[in-house]
């Protein structure tokens, strides 16, 4: 026509040209694209159609490939659209389907084209369209062509017809009320003989089927008999997945279906279909036992195959097996084990959960110790992968499977020092969440925290963090089990800590104040006059003795609850005890006085509490350190009762608190809420503003003064006690032992001893072979006698912790595209579709035993109910029906004539059969009135 | 249903994206890098599955093979059978073969359009419509004659008929 536009058509650049430069332009590949983006804004506003649909192509191209918005083109594709070319509308239609969306403009204005490409002779164009609607139909788009779909739903043209049923589902989806329309003409299909068409259908039912299986039973029949005579396996494949979605609604199908099913597992070639054979057995017909082992024996045959598809498969179906059928697993566990040191991720990870599917009350210590094992050789996923699903598996129903929870917790410590965990967070839940719950366990839960805290190289890992709070808490909320209360409080204060997040920082200081105030009372309240603390009860006699042996042996000058215990009277004279008593008020100075100027406020107000309780007591605990016996007159009673009084405060138990705790609290008659606090001021009163400190916030000179300081306490200690700090823990590590009397005489000599242990165990293959064994012992049922120990009682919660789950309950999907199907299934005048339904099946299921005279079921349109009609409807209690019953009538006479017409060639066939061909012609009349119910006879 | 449908080499570049759902050009890039991120770490000769649900969000799967430079992705739901799908991909290979004779990844990267048409005719809407290889050639062929004789009309454009004339 003019000028530009012929210069542009002979001068553009083409797809190819596009493509080409981008390969040359290895470096200035986004400038390129920029300038190429600019010449196709300038070309795509041109009026000859070739230049504009060059120009679009090359920008779906860029926006398939290199990710640029192709939206502000889409009017100008509408323009290509409307060329009369082919080659032009499919490049229109490939830039729509790639960029249109539900909210895209210029949407409405395509209708009229996809209409008009619909009623094209030309099949290609027809698809294009089809392919279009597919991709970007709306609610709008899909009621307004409703009719062409339908037209092409009959269509001759194959290739027109099976795209015309795969588009139905998109429309379906928009537009539930197609449904009326188009519904009929797709179950027609079914019976399609031709397999392409066959396979689209099913397809669509499938998908259907997916999102709301109770509506599609009433086509059973129809997939049966697909089931049974399709030879092609993308079909089978299809009406397998519909038969999964459908057996566990309708007992007496999955009768029905499962001696096909195990015909086709007995006899495919072909693996794909073999798998989906042996998933829909696994998942839907897991009560038929000889149906399981039939696929568990294929599964088998899976799992030793070289391909490891098709082993990561078998150990997918033996882990939906693992469910119902445990015998399963323990059937194939050399596999399973074996297959934990598979070279491919996917398999060690389905094997891990398998061998976790194993684990029991009586072998989940030592499946545990191995896997911990295992993970510490493990890449750092898989040794995640591990350690999560251990404490998963192990707390499962609140600890369902733990008998010997010190085992446990310490468990969870040893845990916790791998180097790649990352599951710190579930272990300080899990840490304090047994703490709370389980009473027996705390003198471990302490022993267990204390070598947490006082291993200076952990606080260096932040995965770690959130352990070491639970272990700082445990420490200080059950201090009274410590063997060594001030061994833990310069663990809580040790100069690293600075390293913790504020939060966690807090947890230390107050857990600091609690084992404090712990060690004040000991010494100075219930120091001479109470022998028989409180702890001695608590203690179980184990741990109490091998306390008392210690510290006649090594310790006598201990203070703290052990020695109290053990020593009674000379504890609280013990002048050193009141030294140390004043050591440990200065370290708690020294430690927090610095933090006084945090910037958190959390850990200042924190710190501020326990320096204010020191200021309170510590005259009074000078004194009576140089009076040395004078203690119980004037003041230091006084004193006595404030550290009684915060004692008291702390020694009260913490338990597990129910979510609807708060509700059930009443407020108590006596409870004045503006109660005068003046006690409360005097304490505080004696604090002074944090700008006098001396200390200011992150001083580096202080903090190294600090730092080796308690260094050094902490040296001195563990050399003291040398069988007593990490040693021990790494001894016991190293040989999963506990209490060996320690022969190494090697010093702590580094300040930061390695988090982890070298790793001395053999390669992978033994701890396999290792974990066969141990399974295999395992998995022999057991004595009860297995342990020696009765479990502790487990707090519980009822409402709480058990019933969480029953929360969500199964709702039914009533959305309006179900609702659509079943209309046009059941008929309209069968009132409330979801009640008729849920009747069906609750008499269904109650009559599982196939008595079928017996049945009730008033939508019953079986062959056998019109041969017995005499009987079965006199019995009929279900009086409410007779309308119903009424109308049927009629119907029962055609099915009888047409029984009487087909007998003949229905001879051959099995029973299902015939009824399934007197259903389908019943289903004749349904075209006529749509209204009239159509129930599964096929069922019966 | 066939979610999505991904060719892309060994370094990453994409050569093919198909969703079947619209997806936003910036969300589709970053699926497709979390996906090589995943692809480019497996070792060879393990199984052809990926957990796809940290990427594609619940109930989706991933198979996926390696054929010489490209790997060819196909991310479904639980109403398709895994190893149908990996069979899917072998037919889509073996077209795109019968197609360029000895397919290889230049001819993925030069011919755009046809290999979207090829797709095309195997997979509708997310459905997979045709798996003989056979029958997708004859529809391919089709088109490409149909395209050739639309466009053959444009070679002698109004615009170029009247430059001539004149």
């Amino acid at each position: 026509m003019s000028g530009p536009s012929l210069m542009d058509s002979l001068f553009q650049r083409s797809l190819e040209d596009i493509i080409k430069g981008l390969r040359q332009q290895l470096i200035g590949e986004q400038a390129f694209i920029s300038k190429a983006l600019e010449e196709i804004r300038k070309e795509i506003k041109s009026t000859d159609l070739s230049t504009k649909s060059t120009a679009l192509l090359k920008l779906s191209y860029l926006s398939n490939l290199h990710f640029h918005d192709l939206s502000f083109a889409a009017f100008h594709a509408l323009e290509v659209l409307s060329s009369p070319r082919f080659s032009h509308k499919k490049i229109a239609y490939h830039a729509i389907s790639l960029s249109f969306h539900d909210s895209t403009p210029v949407l409405l204005l395509i209708t009229n084209h996809l209409r008009k490409d619909l009623n094209s002779t030309n099949e290609f164009e027809v698809s294009l369209s089809l392919q279009c609607l597919s991709r970007i139909a709306n609610v709008d788009l899909a009621r307004d062509l409703t009719p062409e779909v339908f037209a092409l739903l009959s269509s001759n043209k194959l290739y027109l017809r099976k795209r015309a049923v795969a588009v139905v589902l998109r429309v379906f989806e928009k537009y539930p009320d197609s449904v009326r329309v188009c519904f009929k003409r797709l179950v027609e299909n079914l019976e399609n003989s031709d397999p392409q068409i066959l396979s689209a259908v099913v397809g669509v039912f499938s998908e259907l089927a997916c999102k709301d299986p109770r509506s599609y039973l009433p086509l059973a029949p129809e997939f049966y008999k697909i089931l049974v005579d399709s030879k092609n396996n993308w079909i089978s494949i299809k009406v397998l997945k519909i038969f999964s979605k459908l057996a566990p609604l309708e007992p007496r199908l999955a009768k029905r279906v499962v001696e096909p099913i195990c015909d086709l597992l007995r006899n495919t070639g072909a693996k794909s279909l073999l798998f989906e054979c042996i998933r829909t057995v696994v998942t839907s017909l897991s009560e038929y036992e000889s149906a399981v082992r039939l696929a568990v024996g294929k599964v088998r045959e899976f799992l030793v195959d070289e391909d490891p598809n098709l082993k990561y498969l078998g150990l997918q179906a033996l882990r939906i097996v693992a469910e119902k059928h445990l015998w399963a697993v323990s059937e194939n566990k050399e596999v399973v084990i074996k297959s934990l040191s598979d070279g491919d991720p996917n398999i060690k990870i389905e094997s891990l959960r398998l061998v976790m599917a194993m684990v029991s009350e009586h072998n989940v210590s030592e499946i545990s110790r191995v896997l911990v094992n295992y993970a510490l050789k493990s890449d750092p996923v898989f040794c995640n992968e591990i350690l999560g699903s251990i404490l998963s598996t192990c707390s499962r129903n609140l600890y369902e499977i733990i008998v010997d929870f010190d085992w446990y917790v310490s468990l969870l410590g040893e845990m916790s020092r791998i180097p790649h965990c990352q599951t710190g967070e579930e272990i300080e839940n899990q840490l304090i969440d047994i703490g709370l719950r389980v009473k027996d366990v705390r003198p471990e839960l302490v022993r267990v925290a204390r070598d947490l805290l006082i291993d200076p190289a952990l606080l260096g890992n932040s995965f770690l963090h959130s352990v070491l709070s639970a272990a700082a808490w445990a420490s200080g909320e059950y201090v009274e089990f410590s063997r060594n209360p001030l061994e833990l409080m310069e663990a809580l204060l040790q100069p690293r800590t600075s390293l913790l997040p504020s939060s966690i920082r807090t947890v230390y200081i107050q857990s600091a104040f609690k084992v404090l105030v712990f060690c004040l009372h000991t010494c100075f309240v219930r120091g001479g006059s109470i022998v028989a603390s409180a702890s001695l009860n608590n203690l179980p006699a184990g741990v109490s003795a091998s306390v008392s042996y210690e510290s006649f042996d090594e310790f006598s000058v201990e203070n703290g609850a052990d020695a109290s215990v053990v020593h009674g009277q000379t504890c609280a004279s013990a002048p050193i005890t009141k030294e140390s008593i004043v050591n440990l008020l200065n370290l708690v100075e020294l430690a927090l006085g610095p933090l006084l100027g945090s910037h958190d406020v959390e850990v200042q107000e924190r710190a501020r509490n326990l320096l204010g309780f020191i200021d309170l007591t510590k005259p009074e605990v000078l004194n009576s350190a140089v009076q040395e016996k004078d203690d119980s007159e004037g003041k230091g009673v006084e004193t006595s009762k404030i550290i009684k009084l915060m004692h008291d405060a702390f020694s009260k138990e913490l338990g597990p608190v129910s979510l609807s705790a708060q509700g059930k609290v009443s407020l108590p008659d006596g409870l004045k809420l503006k109660e005068n606090l003046g006690d409360l001021e005097m304490i505080c009163g004696d604090l002074e503003p944090p700008s006098s400190n001396a200390f200011s916030f992150g001083s580096s000179y202080e903090q190294k003064d600090g730092l080796s300081f308690s260094n050094l306490q902490i040296k001195e200690d563990s050399e003291q006690t040398n069988e007593s700090t990490s040693l021990l823990a790494e001894h016991r590590k190293r040989h999963g032992l506990y209490y060996l009397p320690s022969g190494k005489s090697e010093l702590v000599s580094n300040d930061y001893p390695p988090a982890n242990d070298p790793i001395l165990q053999g390669d992978i293959d033994d701890n396999a072979d290792n974990l066969v064994k141990l399974t295999a012992e395992s998995l022999v049922p057991k004595r009860k006698s297995n342990h020696g120990k009765p479990r502790p009682v487990v707090v519980k919660l009822d409402e709480v912790d058990e019933k969480h789950v029953a929360m969500k309950k199964p709702e039914s999907r009533d959305d309006s595209l179900s609702g659509a199907v079943r209309d046009v299934l059941f008929g309209c005048e069968d009132v409330p579709p979801t009640l008729s339904q849920s009747n069906l099946s609750n008499k269904l299921s109650s009559k599982r035993k196939g008595k079928e005279k017996q049945h009730t079921d008033p939508h019953a349109e079986s062959k056998e109910n019109v041969i017995d009609d005499g009987n079965s409807s006199l019995r009929r209690k279900d009086r409410s029906h007779g309308k119903e019953r009424r109308h049927r009538s009629p119907r029962k006479k055609n099915a009888e004539e047409r029984k009487e017409t087909n007998q003949k060639e229905k001879e051959k066939s099995r029973r299902h059969h015939g009824r399934h061909k007197s259903r389908q012609r019943a289903e004749e009349p349904l075209k006529v009135s749509a209204q009239t119910p159509v129930i599964p006879d096929f069922l019966l | 249903m066939i979610k999505a449908v991904m060719v892309m080499n060994t370094q990453g570049k994409t050569r093919l994206a198909k969703f079947y759902e619209y997806l936003p050009v910036e969300k589709q890039q970053e699926l497709l890098r979390g996906v090589f991120a995943v692809l480019c770490s497996r070792a060879e000769n393990v199984s052809n599955f990926i957990d796809a649900e940290s990427i594609f969000g619940p109930d989706s799967r991933l198979v996926y093979k390696h054929f010489a430079t490209l790997y060819f992705v196909f991310v479904f739901d639980s109403s398709e059978n895994e190893l149908a799908v990996l069979d899917l991909i072998q037919v889509f290979v073996e077209t795109l073969d019968r197609c360029f004779k000895n397919v290889c990844e230049l001819d993925v990267v030069f011919n755009y359009s046809k290999v979207h048409t090829i797709l095309d005719e195997m997979i509708f809407g997310g459905q997979v419509v045709e798996t003989s290889s056979s029958e997708i050639m004859k529809a391919v062929e089709e088109i490409s004659k149909l395209e050739a004789a639309s466009n053959a009309i444009t070679l002698i454009p109004k615009s170029a008929s009247g430059w001539r004339s004149r």
